[in-house]
C-alpha cells in the first residue's frame, strides 16, 4: 500500500461503516478490515440454500438518526426508512391484539387500555426525547468536566426539568431506574398488551420484565422510534448497509473483506496497526475497533498490555446473549389462526403475558431453554418477493430466551430445540410445519462464532444501568478513546449501545476528530 | 489458571497462630513483649532491645520471618505476569537471584513492595509485607500462571549481622562463601535441606533461611548450638524497626499509605513520592500503572518521603516539619529512631514540594517529655540521599570471617 493509512476500522458492521464514513469525509484515509466476506455485521443479509434470503440478525429496526442520514447522504445512496409495521400480539385463542405506533385494537381489549396506551406512549416518547442529548453525544465525564460535556449535561438537565415540566420530571425520575413490569401493571389491564410492550423492553438483553432498569432499556428502544416507526429490514442487500457502504466508499474509505484481525499492534502504549490472521500487518495512525470491547481488549490487545484493574473490569463486562435466530424457508404462505394474510407482514409476537416472558427468562438464568420461549416472528418475503422463489417465503424468528451456555452444551440439543420452536409456531399456524423446506437455527454460540460478538450478545454487552452512559462499556473507555493511545471503540459496546442506530459509530468518529484525527 | 490455597481450617479457634519457632522464642523471652504480625504471635522484644539491636550491628541476630506473606508463582506465563505486575525492569533476574520490587494499581499508586525470588525458569516466590492474594489473582487473569499462598508452608528465619556468615558456617551450612547479595542457594544444614538467600531488612550482612516447617526447630537448634562461640541473639520486631530505618528501608502501610490502607482519595502514594522511583522503569514495556506514572513524571514533584537527620539528641517521635524555625508547615515525620551506632536522630519524613522542589531548609517541631513535663523543641533537619548506615561488610563477598 503506497498511500498512508490514517485509520483502520475493525469490522464493517453498520457502526464501523458509519464511523469510517465520517472520518473519510473529514479527509482521513480509512481502511475497514472485515473478517467476513460481506459488510453489515449483524445486519448483513444471509442466504439459506441458494434461493432463500434473510435480512440478517437484525430483522426489524427504526430509521437511523436524521443527522447520520444527512451527514452521510444516505438517501442519495438509496436509503429510505422502511414502511411502518405494526406489532401483533398473538393469542392462542385467536383474539390477537394489534399494536400500532399510536393506537391499539383487539377483541376484548379494555377501553381504558386504549386511552391509556396513547397517553403512555406520548409520555415515554417525551422521556426518550429528554435523553436525546445524552444518547447523541459522547457520555459526559463527571470529573474534570470538559466544556462539551458540560453542555450535554446542561441540555439533559434542562430537558428533564423544563422539557418535561415538574410532574413529568417527577415521573421520569420515579421510573427511570425501575422495572417495566411494575410500570405496565400500574398502567394497563390487558395481559397481552403488557406482555408485548415488555418484550420491547427486554428483547436482546438478559433481563426479564421484572429486572430493574428495564424502563431504561425500553426508553432506548423508544429513542429509535423518535427517528421514525419500526420497519422490516427486507432489502435483498440490506438497504441501510448498502447505502452506508456506498457512502463510505464514495468518501474514500476502502473495505477489505476476509481480513480477519488477530491482534492490535501496540508499541509503548500506543496502537500502530493490526496483524491479520494470515500474518499480514496493516499499519495506521489510529485504530478504531467496532468489535465487542471484550474481544477488543482481552483478545486483540491482551491483558499484558493493559493495567490490571482495567483488564479485570473488561472480563467483568456482563453480556451473555439470550436470543437465538430461527430462519425458515417455506414453500408457501403460512396461515395463522385469526390473522388475515394482509396482517402477516407485521411483526408477530408470542409473549401472551409478562409472567410468560419472565418465566422464559428464568430458565435462561439457569442455562436452560424454556419450553415456552418468547418469539418475534417476521415474514420478510411479504415485503420483498425477491427474497424467495415465487410462491415461497422466508420467515425470520427471534427466539428468547435461549442461553449461551446451555446446560450440557449445544451440540446435541440444538436441533431438538429448533424443532420445538417450529412446533410451537405450528400451534399458531397449523400449516407451517408442512411448509418448512429448510431451516437455520443460530444459537448465541453460533452468533458468537459467526459475528464475533462475545457470548453472542447483540449489544456487545448488556444494556444495564451499570454498563450505560459514562460506564459503557466500562470505566476508562467510556468516551470511545481507550487506555491504549490511538485505539478507539466505535461499536455497540460503546454508548449509547446496540440497535441499528449508528450512534456509537458517529459519536466515536466525532471523538476521534476532536482528539486530533490522524495527527 | 488454577489456584490452590492452603488454609488451616481451625485457625479461627486461636486468635494468633504460632510459628514453628514459637517454643524457642517462649523459652528465651524474658521481656514477654508479644505482638501480632500477619496473624502470628511474634516477639516485639525477646530479652532487651539494646542487646538485640547491637546483635544485628555487631554480632548475629536471629528473627522469625515466617509470618511474611509468601506467594509461589509458577507457570509458563509467570515471567510475563510478573513483568506486568511490578514497576521494575526484571529482565536481568535469573534463577538463583532475588530482586526488590514494587507494584502499583492502575493509578500508579503503591500497593506494596517485596522481594522476588527466582528459583527456576518458571518458578518464583514473591514475599510481601501485606496480604496480596486478591491483587495477584486479579492480575493473573489473562496469563498462564499459577499463584499459590505458601506463607504457612514455609518456615523462615532471618539471620543478620556481621558474624552471620560465620555463625551459619559454624552451624553446618556450607558453601555460603561465594553467595553474593541477592543470591539464592539450595543448601543443607546437616541433613536438612534449606534454601538460603543473601537478603534482609537490616542493612547489614545477613541471610534469610527458608525451610520446611517440620525442619524448623532443627535449623534453629543448629544455629543456637554455636552460641557459645558467637554472640547470637533472638530478635524481635522493635530492633528490626531501628535497623531498617538506619538502612533507609521504607515500610508500606506504615511510612506511607498504600492503596489498601488509604481511605480517602489522594492519601495513597506513588513510588516516586516515597523514594522508590529507582525501581520504576517506564521504558521496560507495559506494566500496571505505567501510564499514570508516565503522566506523574511529566509533572513537577508534589511530595517526597525523604531521609533526614534531626539535630540534637532529644527523642523526636512524631513531629511536624517546617520550612524554617516558625516557617511554613510542609510535612511530617513518618518514622524515626535514635541510631545508637550513628549517635543521631534519624527519620523518614513526608515533605511537600514547593514548585516541584524540596525546600532547602527543614526544621522539625516536636514535643518531648522531661521529668514528665511536656516541652516543645525545634531542631534543624538535614536531608540525606544515601542510607544512614551502609557498612562495607554488608556487601563484601566472601564475607569477613570472625
Amino acid at each position: 500500500m503506497t498511500k498512508r493509512t490514517d485509520a483502520i476500522v475493525i469490522g464493517a458492521g453498520h457502526n464501523g461503516l458509519v464511523c469510517a464514513s465520517y472520518l473519510a469525509r473529514a479527509g482521513m484515509n480509512v481502511v475497514i478490515l472485515e473478517a467476513s466476506d460481506t459488510a453489515g455485521g449483524m445486519s448483513a443479509p444471509r442466504t439459506l440454500g441458494d434461493d432463500y434470503h434473510f435480512p440478517g440478525l437484525a430483522h426489524v429496526a427504526c430509521p437511523v438518526s436524521p443527522a447520520i442520514r444527512r451527514d452521510l447522504k444516505l438517501e442519495r445512496y438509496g436509503y429510505t426508512p422502511g414502511k411502518s409495521i405494526d406489532t401483533i400480539a398473538l393469542a392462542e385463542n385467536g383474539k390477537h391484539l394489534t399494536i400500532g405506533s399510536n393506537s391499539i385494537s383487539g377483541d376484548g381489549l379494555p377501553e381504558s387500555d386504549g386511552k391509556a396506551y396513547t397517553e403512555f406512549r406520548n409520555q415515554y416518547l417525551a422521556f426518550a426525547r429528554t435523553l436525546r442529548p445524552l444518547f447523541e453525544n459522547k457520555p459526559p465525564r463527571l470529573k474534570e468536566i470538559p466544556f462539551a460535556d458540560k453542555a450535554t449535561l446542561a441540555k439533559l438537565g434542562w430537558n428533564i426539568r423544563f422539557g418535561l415540566g415538574r410532574e413529568g420530571m417527577n415521573e421520569f425520575l420515579r421510573v427511570a431506574a425501575i422495572n417495566i413490569y411494575d410500570v405496565l401493571n400500574d398502567t394497563f389491564e390487558d395481559d397481552s398488551l403488557k406482555g408485548a410492550i415488555a418484550v420491547d423492553a427486554v428483547l436482546g438483553s438478559a433481563m426479564g420484565p421484572r429486572t430493574p432498569g428495564t424502563v431504561l432499556t425500553w426508553l432506548q428502544r423508544l429513542h429509535g422510534e423518535l427517528n421514525g416507526p419500526l420497519s422490516l429490514q427486507s432489502g435483498g442487500q440490506s438497504q441501510l448497509v448498502h447505502a452506508l457502504t456506498q457512502s463510505a466508499e464514495d468518501a474514500g474509505a476502502t473495505i477489505r473483506f476476509n481480513a480477519h484481525v488477530d491482534r492490535i499492534l501496540v508499541d509503548n502504549g500506543k496502537a500502530f496497526g493490526v496483524e491479520l490472521t494470515n500474518g499480514e500487518m496493516v499499519k495506521a495512525r489510529i485504530i478504531i475497533s467496532n468489535a465487542d470491547p471484550r474481544a477488543t481488549f482481552s483478545r486483540l490487545v491482551g491483558a499484558p498490555l493493559l493495567d490490571t484493574m482495567f483488564a479485570n473490569r473488561v472480563t467483568e463486562i456482563r453480556g451473555s446473549g439470550v436470543v437465538a435466530k430461527l430462519h425458515l424457508a417455506l414453500s408457501g404462505i403460512p396461515e395463522f389462526t385469526g390473522l388475515a394474510e394482509s396482517q402477516l407482514g407485521h411483526r408477530l409476537l408470542v409473549a401472551p403475558t409478562m409472567r410468560y416472558v419472565e418465566r422464559a427468562f428464568n430458565h435462561s438464568k439457569y442455562s436452560e431453554c424454556s419450553e415456552h420461549p418468547v418469539l418475534e416472528v417476521t415474514i420478510p418475503s411479504l415485503h420483498n418477493d425477491a427474497l424467495a422463489p415465487e410462491g415461497h417465503h422466508v420467515m425470520s424468528v427471534n427466539v428468547a430466551y435461549v442461553p449461551y451456555d446451555l446446560e450440557g452444551g449445544w451440540e446435541e440439543k440444538k436441533s431438538t430445540i429448533a424443532y420445538k420452536v417450529i412446533s410451537q409456531l405450528g400451534q399458531l399456524s397449523p400449516n407451517l410445519t408442512s411448509l418448512v423446506v429448510d431451516h437455520e437455527f443460530l444459537t448465541p454460540r453460533d452468533i458468537e462464532e459467526q459475528f464475533h460478538a462475545v457470548q453472542g450478545h447483540w449489544h456487545h454487552g448488556e444494556l444495564s444501568i451499570h454498563q450505560s452512559f459514562m460506564m459503557r462499556p466500562l470505566h476508562g473507555a467510556a468516551q470511545y478513546d481507550t487506555p491504549i493511545e490511538k485505539l478507539f471503540l466505535c461499536g455497540a459496546g460503546s454508548h449509547p449501545g446496540g440497535g441499528l442506530t449508528g450512534l456509537p459509530g458517529r459519536n466515536a468518529a466525532k471523538r476521534v476528530l476532536e482528539l486530533g484525527g490522524a495527527k | 489458571m488454577t489456584n490452590s490455597i492452603t488454609i488451616d481450617r481451625a485457625h479461627f479457634r486461636r486468635a494468633l497462630q504460632r510459628t514453628p519457632f514459637h517454643d524457642r522464642f517462649v523459652a528465651l523471652s524474658t521481656a514477654e513483649e508479644w505482638m501480632a504480625w500477619n496473624t502470628y504471635k511474634v516477639p516485639r522484644v525477646v530479652d532487651k532491645l539494646s542487646t538485640e539491636y547491637f546483635a544485628v550491628r555487631s554480632g548475629c541476630a536471629v528473627m522469625d520471618l515466617t509470618p511474611m506473606e509468601k506467594y509461589r508463582i509458577t507457570g509458563r506465563g509467570a515471567r510475563e505476569f510478573l513483568d506486568r505486575l511490578v514497576t521494575r525492569d526484571i529482565s536481568k533476574l535469573r534463577p538463583g537471584r532475588v530482586t526488590y520490587v514494587v507494584w502499583c494499581n492502575d493509578e500508579g499508586r503503591v500497593i506494596d513492595d517485596g522481594t522476588l525470588f527466582q528459583f527456576a525458569e518458571s518458578e518464583y516466590r514473591l514475599c510481601s509485607q501485606h496480604h496480596q492474594l486478591d491483587w495477584l489473582l486479579m492480575s493473573a487473569s489473562g496469563f498462564d500462571v499459577n499463584v499459590e499462598v505458601e506463607t504457612h508452608d514455609v518456615a523462615a528465619l532471618a539471620v543478620q549481622g556481621p558474624t552471620s556468615y560465620s555463625v551459619l558456617t559454624a552451624a553446618g551450612i556450607n558453601d555460603l562463601e561465594q553467595l553474593k547479595p541477592f543470591d539464592i542457594a539450595e543448601l543443607h544444614c546437616g541433613d536438612i535441606p534449606v534454601t538460603v538467600s543473601r537478603t534482609g531488612y537490616t542493612g547489614d550482612l545477613g541471610y534469610e533461611l527458608w525451610t520446611d516447617p517440620a525442619h524448623a526447630l532443627h535449623l534453629w537448634d543448629a544455629i543456637f548450638g554455636v552460641q557459645g562461640r558467637f554472640d547470637i541473639h533472638a530478635m524481635g520486631l522493635s530492633a528490626l524497626e531501628m535497623v531498617r530505618i538506619e538502612a533507609g528501608f521504607v515500610m508500606p502501610g506504615f511510612d506511607f499509605n498504600t492503596t489498601e490502607s488509604a481511605v480517602r482519595n489522594g492519601y495513597d502514594r506513588s513510588p516516586y513520592e516515597v523514594g522508590l522511583g529507582w525501581v520504576v522503569n517506564l521504558d521496560k514495556g507495559h506494566f500496571t500503572g505505567r501510564k499514570a506514572l508516565q503522566a506523574e513524571k511529566a509533572q513537577p514533584a508534589r511530595r517526597r518521603l525523604i531521609k533526614i537527620v534531626v539535630d540534637g539528641n532529644k527523642p523526636v517521635g512524631e513531629a511536624f516539619i517546617y520550612t524554617g524555625k516558625k516557617g511554613k508547615l510542609i510535612g511530617e515525620i513518618k518514622c524515626t529512631t535514635w541510631s545508637p551506632i550513628l549517635k543521631a536522630n534519624i527519620a523518614l519524613a513526608d515533605i511537600d514540594c514547593i514548585n516541584g522542589h524540596l525546600p532547602s531548609t527543614l526544621w522539625a517541631r516536636f514535643d518531648y517529655q522531661r521529668e514528665l513535663k511536656w516541652r516543645t523543641a525545634w531542631a534543624e533537619c538535614h536531608a540525606q540521599s544515601k542510607p544512614f548506615y551502609n557498612p562495607e561488610h554488608r556487601s563484601a563477598t566472601p564475607p569477613a570471617t570472625c
